[in-house]
């Protein structure tokens, strides 16, 4: 448990020091910033298509701070620690996607509040946007950790990521978007939370295996 | 049968003539089918002659998904039992299995545009098969990225996995997604029976495809078994 709590607090500190969470911060706002530039800004276009937008600025922001998650690992030779360690590989990488989904995940959440009130939501809507939000985070960050394992060892493996992660992104945005346009929130919630959960307790397993390979 | 042909030398002996032999097999079957489905299968009632792209359609789509399927599947006897053969099989199938699925997305519009007066609609089975063809693209970009072939192969085989786990629950909530957002109006639900005088050329079609799909495959692995050993060679001359 303690190798998990370390993993967790190093990956915390990296990224919080590091200004990890500023360069996430200001992608979100700056997609959201654009949304009105390119529908034009009348009211009730925004109403309807603003929130699920904000969806889409929150899962690129994400998408963004994928590329380094275990590339550093791999160059700087801590993943081979993590692999030496007696904690499983599994349990680690879980702890760095909890690390991420803290530092990156929840400021974007909460950033969604702003973002979903200026592109027109409904006020009384905001908070259930940002649990969704958060809850959201967790499936992409779930789902991210496969895709930044398999492509730690490519160099500018971005596009690749991109590529190879944004099908899986499908269902966590399908349900999101339900929640955000007001449509079954409470089945579009409950749905998104497995999401979140089967993602995380998932996609550790795949990731690990995929890291395994990067080390030999 | 699948253990006889593990070994490589004996897969060689097969695929050369079993892929000569599927390939003749799928000339003849699309040579029957197309004609059929194409010139001598009645026209829809309602669709009119439109219902003939469906021949080209469907099949595809039956296999998009089934190379999938095959690929998970010998991705897991790859990560398993770290057999190349596997790998190979999963790699060489892969590039088959996208240009199906690309010729369903392709058909799908062409059949839409006079039948629902679209050429795209965000249905629930055009997006789902939307979402396969880039899970195909990112599998194929994930293994010209990796350099080193033997860790290309373990990690694009964990990445297929993951999406052959994904893909029902990317089925669903596209499912859930399209009912909530699709006006009934465009999608006529009737006509789901189909008639037995079209089952015959269909079948034949899908026959011709999933033949085509074993030639191109066997080729394509004959094809990569070729390269590995050319260098070998290659290397074996370099130490030498």
């Amino acid at each position: 448990m303690s190798a998990f709590l370390v993993t967790f607090r190093r990956d915390l500190a990296l990224m919080w020091g590091g200004g990890g969470v500023l360069a996430p911060l200001g992608f979100f706002l700056g997609a959201t910033m654009l949304v009105p530039l390119a529908m034009g800004p009348e009211r009730a276009l925004l109403q309807s298509a603003g929130p699920p937008l904000v969806w889409i600025a929150a899962a690129l922001a994400v998408l963004a701070t994928l590329e380094r998650l275990f590339q550093a690992d791999l160059e700087d030779g801590s993943l081979e620690q993590m692999l030496l360690s007696r904690a499983p590989l599994e349990v680690l990488v879980l702890a760095k996607g909890l690390a991420l989904w803290c530092v990156v995940g929840l400021p974007l959440a909460l950033a969604g509040a702003p973002a979903a009130i200026a592109l027109q939501a409904p006020v009384e809507r905001i908070g259930v946007i940002v649990v969704s939000l958060w809850l959201g985070m967790a499936a992409f960050i779930g789902v991210g950790l496969v895709g930044a394992a398999v492509t730690a060892g490519v160099k500018r493996g971005g596009v690749l990521i991109a590529l190879i992660v944004l099908p899986f992104f499908a269902p966590p945005i399908i349900f999101g978007s339900a929640v955000a346009a007001g449509e079954q929130v409470g089945p579009a919630l409950a749905i998104l939370t497995g999401c979140a959960l089967a993602a995380l307790a998932l996609g550790p397993i795949a990731a690990a295996a995929a890291l395994r390979l990067q080390a030999e | 049968m699948l253990s006889y042909l593990a070994n490589p030398q004996r897969f060689m002996g097969f695929s050369a003539w079993a892929a000569p032999l599927l390939a003749v097999l799928a000339l003849g079957l699309f040579a029957v089918g197309l004609p059929w489905a194409l010139l001598y299968s009645p026209a829809d009632y309602q669709q009119g002659e439109t219902v003939r792209i469906m021949y080209v359609h469907v099949p595809a789509a039956w296999w998009a998904l089934g190379v999938y399927a095959f690929m998970g599947g010998a991705s897991f006897v790859g990560l398993v039992w770290r057999h190349v053969l596997a790998d190979i099989a999963a790699r060489a199938a892969a590039p088959v299995g996208a240009v199906f699925a690309a010729v369903c997305l392709v058909t799908g519009s062409l059949w839409g545009a006079p039948t629902w007066g679209t050429w795209w609609e965000w249905d629930g089975r055009l997006t789902s098969m939307l979402v396969l063809f880039v899970i195909y693209l990112g599998y194929l970009a994930l293994w010209s990225a990796v350099e080193d072939e033997e860790k290309a192969a373990r990690l694009a085989a964990i990445l297929c996995l993951v999406g052959l786990i994904n893909l029902p629950i990317i089925k669903f909530s596209v499912d859930w997604w399209s009912t909530l957002h699709q006006p009934a109006s465009i999608m006529r639900s009737g006509g789901s029976s189909i008639d037995p005088s079209m089952m015959g050329p269909l079948f034949t079609m899908a026959g011709a495809y999933l033949a085509l799909f074993g030639a191109l495959t066997l080729s394509n692995m004959r094809a990569a078994i070729f390269r590995r050993r050319v260098e070998a060679a290659e290397l074996r001359g370099a130490g030498a």
